[in-house]
């Protein structure tokens, strides 16, 4: 304890390390740590000799040997030849995907459940109980297999969709539910995508400059200006204005379709008979390829893609003879087209700044569009739902803890109930509501490492999994998992920690 | 004046009239559900809505749990049933299942002779554990609550009662030497002694002691290996050892990072951040790959142990943060309140602080039990038959190939009832324990 006594006359004795409260902390504290460093030596000393006995040693130059194993779901390019450091780059980054996407559903659907349970709705109050208990009480695991289970064995198989199958896809054949996971349209970009950024910039710019205006003439004149309306008209108007200028302009804009070994000015069904494979020149998620997928598949032709970078990589792939058909801008000089290579009398819209690419049935899967692997969903939903219900509790004590007196107050100045809610109710309750929120985040991180579970290549299925059998390198591979885990867990709570210091009252 | 009143007023009434009945629109059923389900537009909106999914779900769900097919001894028996009697097609649960295999949904691989014993073990369990949690039984019956744990221990793996005996004797011995040396030396060597003795004496002593008191006297009964636990058993006796084992150690862990001792809370701080950093699952993975590593050449021990103390550690670790937020919540006058009375550290703790601070913590430490219990599904990934590895085992048999949702759904509900009672309880307590003056 720090009470002190009054310092005795005589000089030190050894029993003072004992009984005299102002040594008796040291002589703990040296204790403590003799025995720390005693346990750390032990085990370490151990580790030394288990790993000489079965002849390895502790280095991280596995990470730059060939993965030799496939990853299916990937955020950067990777394939079996890449390093194992890669594949945990890519475990990691697909652990961070299904967090973050993780960390905004479970915001969302916890808030709703959270308000929607102090509904004065006895029926919608009572459902949401349900489905808060229900998820708290119950193993995430448990939640994330039957997740997974239902997506598996519950969804119908990709050739369901053809006719008579059974089978449809839903918002206007745009989203295709299967067994083999999610389908849905994936944009292209396409001329123009660049000014449309910069609007999109420039707007969100002017709605700052708009609510720093409004805020100052509430401050001098006390008038309201429509803060909400501003910014959403703000945002919505140009870009509107911008998309459809440009899709009016250069989106109109055709190309000719080039081709090798065709003849000049058929159509693209006869060169098609002509042809025993076609294999088109096109770069990855552009709306000219894209155009020009459509228009073969509108001929009912079956091709290849070989994906190139620039106009100029397809010339030169064209030159080479690995493709025989690819689309180029009309004002491309005649030199440049590719040699051998006439003009088709069909052509191509040059397309919208941004367009979308529904998935359609291929020959035994959906074409096109983006696949989101039932792993990926059955991991997100499950955790989503999981870490909501957590949510949700987090805030309705946050709702509850804002006094009534608050909101009486608020009307008795006359303050409208909207207002009330974002000006006196919101920023007390978010006091009491954002701490947990981010510690369920954390929690949700942490979770994810139940990929396992369905197997989602996550940090810890390749630098925590398949590395570790490959290499037999336990001691590094664990080592190094647990680092990332653990600087993840700081970086978000040191987030937490900031957070909290500025929100917190200031008290005297 | 007086016969004026006579004449202009014909009646008076000079009785009240009965209380009446409120309008039929403002009283009983009626009032409450237009006041609670059709206050106005919104609200006769989502009253719909939540009807719409309520009627949704049961439509979906009802006919398959109701038209379930109970006596089958496998999935196509139940299909061939289900096609007889209900017609092809039709939504039918096949719980027949659970009839079949419920013992290893249960049990895991138990011998099925020896069944008594975890089920007396888990009897002992309620008896012990109910001092604890109800305040109105009689406090001699702590002592029984003290020796359940190795009595318990002798009847899930059995053979011989004198190895748990003499590991409860190394208790004793700390406790003789807290007791016998705390009036000589002063608290401080005391306590050092204390845990030192125990430690050295099981290291060295207890496991040749044991077998010695076996020549001498046998007292065996069959010896159950780790391996052929599985099933909720499991479950239970590794969450019930970490909730047991990992309050002591959080408690400390929270005074560590509580303490003014330099040395001794950045060691607290370090621990706790860096077990609750990091996911359970790579902690299991640790137990199973790496532990042997970490101990002297040649020592291999039991899988099912490696994860108790692993799983321990780790609930430790959160109940340290729940404490701490409990000891920090209560005034500082408190702490000068004890040391006004001139208590030593200890007594302090024991006497003024812990009592308080505890109470604020239940809830949290609830919820990390109930965290904890649900967390036992874990261990699947490294290799122990808990609820859903034995469903997996399930599903691989010829007979019960392709089952999923009946597993799921049992598992699921046994999980429920635990996982709701226990925060249930933990209402009650908090509600019990309040001291407040509303």
């Amino acid at each position: 304890m720090t009470t002190t006594s009054d310092a005795p006359k005589a000089g030190f004795r050894p029993s003072q390390l004992i009984y005299d409260t102002r040594y008796r902390s040291l002589t703990i504290q040296v204790i403590a740590f003799i025995a720390l460093m005693l346990g750390l030596s032990w085990l370490v000393s151990n580790t030394v000799a288990n790993l000489s006995a079965l002849g390895k040693d502790f280095d991280f130059g596995f990470l730059g040997q060939r993965a030799g194993y496939d990853i299916n779901q990937r955020l950067i390019e990777y394939d079996s030849a890449s390093s194992h450091g890669r594949a945990a780059l890519v475990g990691i980054l697909n652990t961070l995907l299904v967090a973050a996407l993780g960390c905004v559903l479970a915001t969302i659907v916890g808030v709703l459940a959270g308000v929607l349970r102090l509904s004065k709705n006895w029926l919608i109050a009572k459902l949401m109980a349900v489905y808060v208990e229900g998820f708290r009480n119950i193993p995430v695991l448990l939640w994330i297999l039957l997740i997974f289970a239902l997506m598996t064995e519950a969804t119908p198989q990709p050739r369901d969709f053809r006719e008579g199958g059974g089978a449809s896809m839903i918002f206007g054949d745009t989203v295709a539910i299967t067994n083999r996971g999610v389908f849905v349209p994936a944009p292209a970009w396409g001329n123009g995508s660049l000014i449309l950024l910069i609007v999109l910039v420039l707007s969100l710019v002017a709605v700052w400059g708009w609510r720093r205006y409004a805020h100052k003439t509430q401050e001098e004149t006390g008038r309201i200006l429509p803060i909400g309306w501003g910014t959403l008209g703000l945002l919505v108007v140009p870009l509107t204005i911008a998309f459809l200028a440009l899709s009016m302009t250069s989106g109109r804009v055709t190309q000719p379709i080039y081709v090798a070994g065709g003849i000049e000015g058929a159509s693209l069904a006869e060169f098609g008979a002509a042809q025993q494979g076609i294999n088109a020149c096109a770069v990855p998620n552009s709306t000219e390829s894209l155009n020009l997928r459509r228009a073969l598949r509108a001929e009912g032709l079956r091709f290849n893609v070989v994906p190139v970078t620039t106009a100029e990589e397809a010339i030169a792939a064209a030159e080479a003879g690995r493709c025989n058909i690819l689309s180029l801008p009309a004002s491309t000089d005649a030199a440049t087209v590719p040699a051998g290579a006439v003009a088709l009398s069909d052509t191509i819209q040059r397309g919208s700044p941004v367009q979308f690419e529904s998935p359609v049935l291929g020959g035994f899967n959906f074409e096109g569009g983006l696949q989101l692997r039932n792993s990926l969903i059955a991991l997100w939903l499950a955790l989503s739902l999981y870490t909501g219900a957590f949510i949700a509790e987090n805030v309705r004590g946050g709702i509850l803890s804002v006094s009534k007196g608050q909101t009486e107050a608020a009307f008795a100045l006359g303050i409208k109930p909207s207002r009330t809610m974002r000006l006196v109710i919101l920023p007390q309750a978010l006091r009491v509501i954002i701490p947990p929120m981010i510690s369920q985040y954390l929690n949700l991180t942490k979770n994810s490492s139940l990929a396992i579970a369905v197997g989602y290549m996550d940090a810890r299925s390749t630098l925590g999994g398949i590395t570790i059998n490959q290499t037999g390198k336990e001691l590094e591979g664990m080592l190094l998992l647990g680092l990332f885990y653990l600087v993840t867990s700081l970086v978000i709570s040191s987030a937490m920690n900031l957070y909290n210091s500025r929100v917190k009252l200031k008290e005297r | 004046m007086s016969d004026t009143h006579a004449q202009t007023v014909s009646f008076v009434r000079e009785t009240m009239l009965p209380e009446a009945e409120p309008p039929v629109g403002n009283r009983g059923a009626i009032l409450w559900m237009r006041e609670n389900l059709f206050s106005g537009w919104f609200n006769i909106l989502m009253t719909l809505v939540s009807l719409y999914v309520i009627w949704w779900a049961l439509a979906h769900t009802m006919p398959w749990v109701f038209n379930g097919i109970w006596n089958a001894g496998s999935l196509t028996e139940c299909r061939e049933i289900r096609n007889a009697t209900l017609g092809e097609g039709a939504s039918a649960a096949c719980w027949a299942v659970l009839g079949d295999r419920w013992q290893q949904l249960m049990f895991g691989f138990y011998p099925r002779e020896l069944y008594w014993r975890p089920v007396l073990a888990f009897v002992i369990f309620l008896v012990a554990i109910a001092p604890v949690l109800f305040a109105g039984m009689p406090r001699r019956a702590l002592w029984i609550t003290a020796l359940s744990p190795f009595v318990m221990f002798w009847l899930l793996w059995g053979g011989t009662a004198w190895f748990p005996v003499s590991i409860a004797l190394g208790f004793v011995l700390g406790w003789a030497a807290l007791r016998a040396l705390a009036p000589i030396a002063g608290p401080l060597v005391a306590v050092i002694v204390a845990a030192a003795l125990p430690i050295i004496y099981w290291f060295y002593t207890a496991g040749p002691l044991a077998r010695e008191l076996e020549q001498v006297v046998a007292l065996r009964i069959e010896y159950v290996p780790s391996q052929d636990f599985g099933g909720f058993m499991l479950s239970f006796i590794i969450g019930i050892a970490g909730i047991i084992l990992s309050l002591p150690l959080g408690i400390l862990l929270a005074l560590g990072r509580q303490s003014d001792l330099f040395i001794i809370n950045k060691i607290s701080v370090g621990f706790i951040e860096v077990i609750r950093g990091v996911p359970l699952i790579v902690w299991l993975f640790t137990a199973s790959l790496l532990l042997n590593y970490f101990l002297p050449p040649g020592t291999n021990f039991d899988l099912m142990l490696r994860v108790i103390i692993m799983v321990t550690l780790f609930a430790a670790a959160y109940i340290a943060e729940v404490v701490r937020g409990g000891l920090a919540a209560l005034p500082k006058g408190q702490y000068e309140a004890a040391d006004a009375l001139g208590l030593d550290y200890w007594k302090a703790m024991r006497l003024i602080i812990l009592p308080q601070a505890l109470k604020i913590s239940i809830p949290g430490i609830v919820n990390t039990f109930i965290g904890l219990f649900k967390d036992t599904t874990l261990v699947v990934f490294i290799g122990l038959f808990d609820p859903i590895g034995l469903s997996n085992a399930i599903r691989a048999s010829v007979e019960w190939n392709g089952i999923y949702w009946e597993l799921f759904v049992f598992i699921g509900l046994l999980f429920f009832i635990c996982c709701f009672s226990m925060s249930r309880y933990s209402l009650y307590l908090e509600k019990k324990l309040q001291r407040g003056h509303n």
